[in-house]
C-alpha cells in the first residue's frame, strides 16, 4: 500500500501543485476582501468563473480573426490574460460599487451583506450561462487547446521507487504566471504606498480615514486587484483544464475560502500557502483515498475531504496557521 | 378613489362583506375557468387579504382554515387540473414549514445556515430507507419495507433525526465566529449530499446515485394515501402544528433569548443567556421542522435521490425567508408561497407561452431565454434587491408591544400587595 502511494507521489505532486496555485490566487481575493471589510465575498468564485469565460471569448474572437495561428502562443496568452484580468477587475469594482457600498453606508448587519453576495453570485452564474447558451447553444465551453505539448519526467530512472510523471506545457505556464502574480502582489502590498494604505484600512478603517486615506478608493482598489487576479486565474484554469461551465466558480470558491481560512484569514502569504497545501492534500486524497480505505471511499469524497479540513481548522485553530488570534471587542 | 376605499374599509361590516364577495368572486372564477391559474392564485391571495383585515384573531384563523381546507379544495376538485393545484398546495405547505424552520435559525437567532436542505434530506432518507426494500440490504433484523402505517411514526422520527443532525452540526460549529458559520453550514450541506450520493459502497445504505424508488405510500386507517389531494391535508395538518409551535416559541423565554442573541451576542451573554445552548436549540428546532417535511416529501414523491437536495434548494428556502421578512412568521409564509408559485406555476406558464408563440408565429425564441432556466438570475436579483432596498421583507416582523403604563401599574400593585402581606405577617 505504502509503496503504491509513494510510486504515484510525483504525479500527485504535479497535479496538486497546479490545483494548489489556482486555489492560492483565488484565496487571495477572499482574504483581501475579508481583511478589509470582514465580508465573505461569495461572488468571488464566480468572478473567477467569469474570467474563464471572458478569456474563452477573447480566444474565440482572436481565432475568428485568424490571429491564433499567426501570432506566437505566448503573446496570444498575454493578450487574453491581461484583457480578461482588466475586465474582471472592473467587474469586481462594479460589484462593490453597486452592492456592497450602499450597505456599508447604511451600516447594515453582516448577514445582509453575506446574503447580497450570494445573490450576486447567482446573478453572475446565470448571466454567464445565459450569454454562453445564447451564443453557442451550450453553456459548457471547450476552449481551443493551447500549450498542450506533453513532457515526461523520467524520474523512475533516477529514483526507482517513483513512477514516471507527465505534465503539459500549460502546467509550467500556470506555475510561472501564478508565482509572478503572487510575488508582485506581495511586493505591492508590502512595498508601495497603496499597499500601505490597504494594510492601514484593514487594521482600522476609521483611524485610516483620519490619516487622509480615502477608504472608499482603497476598497475599490482592493476589489480591483482581487477580482483581476481571480479573473486571470480563471483564464489559467481554462487553459489548463480545457472545459469550463458556469458552475465551476461555486465549489472552487468555497475551497479557495477554505484555503484562506487555513492560512489565516486576512493574511495574504497565509492564503498562498493554504492554497498550495489544500491543492496538494486534495489531490493526494483523490489519488489515494480508495487505496487507504480499501475501496470503501473513492475519489468522489475529495470534496468532503476539503470541507472536513475547513471544519477542523475552524474548530481547533480558527485563526489559521499564520493568523493572529482576534479578540472580539465590545 | 382611495379615500372612498379607505372609508369603505373602516367599518367592520363592510370589510366582511367585501372579503366574502372577493372569495366568492375568486371561487366563481376558478369554478367557471377551471384551468385558469390566475383564478387559483386569486383565491390563494384571499388569505393575504384576510391577514390585513382587522378581524379578531380567532375569526381570521377560522376563516383562513375554512378557505384553505374546504373551499379551495372543493372548487379545485371541479377542474381537470385538480391534482396539479393540490400538488402546488402541498409543495407550498412543505416549503412553508421549512421556511418557518429556517426562519427560527436565520430570522430569530441570526445564524446564517446555507445548508438547511441537508436536514430535509435526512428526514426524507430516513423514511425512504425504511419504507422500501433498501433497509433489508443492510439491516440484520426486521422485515422491510415497513407498512404504510409507520409513516405517522416516521414524521416524529424524521423530526428527531433531523434535530439530532442539527445538534451534531451545531456542537462543533456554533463556537466559531458568526460569519464563518455560513460557509461551514454550506460545506455541511454539500457533505450530506455527497454522502447520500455515494453511500452505496461498502455498505449499501442510500443506494447511491440511483436513489431509492418504490417507497411505500402512507396508510391512514386502511386507506392508502397516494394522490396530491390527500397529501395536501397531511401537509396542512403538520403546517398548522408548526405555525402553532412557532407562534408559541416566538414570545417564549427561548424565543426572546434568540432575538437577544441575534441583536447583540455579547450583551445577551452578559444578561445570562447561555449562548451555545440557545443557538443549539434554534438549530435543532429549525431542523426538526425540515426533517418532518422531508418524510412527507419522500412519501409523496415515492422516490428520493440526492439531486433534490442541492445548494440551490437551500438558498431557495433562504430566498423565501428574506423575501417574506426575516423573523416575521406571516411574512415567511407569504415568501414561501410566492417563491413556490413563481417556480412551479408562473415561470412554467411563461415558458410554455413563449414556446407556443414561437411555434404559432414562427418567431424563433432561443431556449436559453426560457424563464424556467432563469431561476438563478431571478432569485439572485430578488435577494440583492431585497437586501439592498427592503431588508425587512414583504411583511416586516413586529415585536410584541408592551404597554409600559399598564406594566408599571401592575408591578406597583404587586409590590403593594406583597408589602401588605409581609407587614401583615409581621403584625400577627
Amino acid at each position: 500500500m505504502l509503496a503504491h502511494i509513494i510510486q504515484n507521489l510525483p504525479q500527485v505532486l504535479i497535479d496538486g501543485l497546479t490545483l494548489g496555485v489556482v486555489y492560492a490566487v483565488v484565496a487571495i481575493g477572499y482574504t483581501m476582501v475579508y481583511g478589509i471589510l470582514e465580508l465573505i465575498n461569495f461572488a468571488h468564485g464566480d468572478v473567477f468563473m467569469t474570467g474563464a469565460y471572458i478569456g474563452a471569448t477573447i480566444l474565440f474572437l482572436l481565432m475568428g480573426f485568424g490571429l491564433l495561428s499567426s501570432l506566437p502562443a505566448l503573446i496570444v496568452f498575454l493578450i487574453v490574460i491581461i484583457l480578461a484580468g482588466t475586465v474582471t477587475g472592473m467587474l469586481g469594482v462594479g460589484i462593490e460599487r453597486v452592492a456592497y457600498r450602499p450597505l456599508r453606508r447604511k451600516n447594515a448587519p453582516k448577514l445582509i451583506a453575506l446574503i447580497t453576495s450570494i445573490g450576486i453570485s447567482f446573478v453572475l452564474e446565470d448571466a454567464v450561462r445565459f450569454i454562453a447558451e445564447l451564443k453557442t447553444g451550450n453553456y459548457i465551453i471547450t476552449a481551443p487547446s493551447m500549450f498542450n505539448h506533453k513532457f515526461n519526467i523520467d524520474i523512475h530512472h533516477v529514483l526507482p521507487f517513483f513512477n514516471n510523471a507527465t505534465f503539459q506545457a500549460s502546467f509550467l505556464l500556470v506555475l510561472v504566471v501564478t508565482i509572478i502574480m503572487l510575488i508582485s502582489l506581495d511586493l505591492f502590498v508590502n512595498k508601495t504606498k497603496w499597499g500601505m494604505a490597504m494594510r492601514a484600512v484593514a487594521q482600522d478603517r476609521d483611524t485610516a480615514s483620519l490619516m487622509t486615506i480615502n477608504v472608499n478608493r482603497v476598497i475599490s482598489v482592493t476589489f480591483f486587484i482581487g477580482s483581476a487576479l481571480g479573473g486571470a486565474t480563471g483564464v489559467l484554469f481554462m487553459i489548463q483544464y480545457g472545459t469550463i461551465n458556469p458552475y465551476i466558480g461555486f465549489i472552487l470558491g468555497i475551497k479557495a475560502f477554505t484555503a484562506a481560512v487555513l492560512g489565516g484569514i486576512g493574511n495574504i502569504r497565509g492564503a498562498m500557502f493554504g492554497g498550495v497545501m489544500l491543492g496538494l492534500l486534495e489531490m493526494f486524497a483523490a489519488a489515494n483515498l480508495s487505496i487507504i480505505t480499501n475501496g470503501a471511499m473513492g475519489a468522489e469524497y475529495k470534496d468532503v475531504f476539503a470541507f472536513i479540513i475547513l471544519i477542523l481548522v475552524l474548530i481547533f485553530k480558527p485563526e489559521g496557521l499564520f493568523g493572529k488570534a482576534v479578540v472580539e471587542k465590545v | 378613489m382611495s379615500a372612498f376605499f379607505g372609508k369603505l374599509m373602516q367599518s367592520k361590516k363592510n370589510q366582511i362583506i367585501l372579503f366574502i364577495a372577493y372569495v366568492v368572486l375568486a371561487g366563481a372564477g376558478l369554478f367557471l375557468l377551471p384551468d385558469s391559474t390566475i383564478a387559483f392564485l386569486m383565491l390563494l391571495f384571499s388569505i393575504l387579504i384576510l391577514y390585513h383585515l382587522n378581524f379578531n384573531l380567532r375569526a381570521k384563523w377560522i376563516s383562513g382554515i375554512v378557505i384553505l381546507a374546504i373551499i379551495m379544495p372543493f372548487i379545485a376538485s371541479q377542474s381537470d387540473s385538480y391534482q396539479t393545484y393540490m400538488e402546488v398546495g402541498t409543495l407550498v405547505g412543505i416549503y412553508c414549514a421549512m421556511a418557518l424552520g429556517l426562519n427560527i435559525v436565520v430570522g430569530f437567532a441570526g445564524l446564517l445556515d446555507l445548508g438547511f436542505i441537508a436536514f430535509f434530506a435526512v428526514g426524507a432518507y430516513s423514511y425512504a430507507i425504511f419504507a422500501s426494500e433498501q433497509a433489508s440490504k443492510f439491516m440484520p433484523f426486521g422485515h422491510y419495507p415497513l407498512p404504510g402505517g409507520s409513516f405517522w411514526i416516521f414524521i416524529i422520527v424524521g423530526a428527531a433525526v433531523a434535530a439530532l443532525f442539527g445538534i451534531l452540526l451545531g456542537v462543533p460549529v456554533l463556537r466559531v465566529r458568526g460569519d464563518y458559520l455560513a460557509i461551514v453550514t454550506l460545506g455541511f450541506g454539500e457533505i450530506i449530499r455527497i454522502l447520500l450520493n455515494n453511500m452505496d459502497h461498502p455498505i449499501n445504505i442510500t443506494n447511491g446515485s440511483m436513489g431509492i424508488a418504490s417507497i411505500t405510500p402512507p396508510n391512514f386507517f386502511g386507506i392508502s394515501i397516494g394522490s396530491s389531494s390527500q397529501f395536501y391535508y397531511i401537509v396542512f395538518g403538520i403546517f398548522l402544528v408548526v405555525i402553532y409551535v412557532v407562534r408559541k416559541l416566538e414570545n417564549s423565554k427561548l424565543g426572546r433569548s434568540w432575538k437577544a442573541v441575534r441583536d447583540n451576542e455579547i450583551a445577551a451573554q452578559a444578561m445570562g443567556i447561555p449562548l451555545v445552548k440557545t443557538k443549539l436549540a434554534a438549530f435543532a428546532i429549525g431542523a426538526s421542522f425540515s426533517g418532518m417535511m422531508g418524510v412527507v416529501f419522500a412519501a409523496k414523491q415515492m422516490f428520493v435521490d440526492a439531486t433534490s437536495f442541492t445548494y440551490l434548494e437551500s438558498t431557495m428556502v433562504l430566498v423565501m425567508v428574506i423575501l417574506g421578512g426575516m423573523g416575521s412568521v406571516p411574512g415567511v409564509i407569504l415568501g414561501a408561497g410566492v417563491v413556490i408559485i413563481l417556480r412551479t406555476q408562473v415561470l412554467t406558464n411563461i415558458s410554455n407561452w413563449l414556446s407556443s408563440i414561437s411555434a404559432d408565429y414562427g418567431i424563433s425564441i432561443p431556449p436559453a431565454i426560457s424563464p424556467e432556466k432563469m431561476q438563478l438570475l431571478i432569485f439572485g436579483l430578488l435577494l440583492i434587491i431585497f437586501a439592498l432596498y427592503r431588508t425587512q421583507g414583504l411583511i416586516p416582523h413586529k415585536n410584541r408591544k408592551v404597554n409600559v403604563e399598564v406594566l408599571k401599574k401592575e408591578s406597583a400593585e404587586a409590590a403593594l400587595a406583597r408589602e401588605k402581606a409581609t407587614s401583615g405577617g409581621a403584625d400577627s
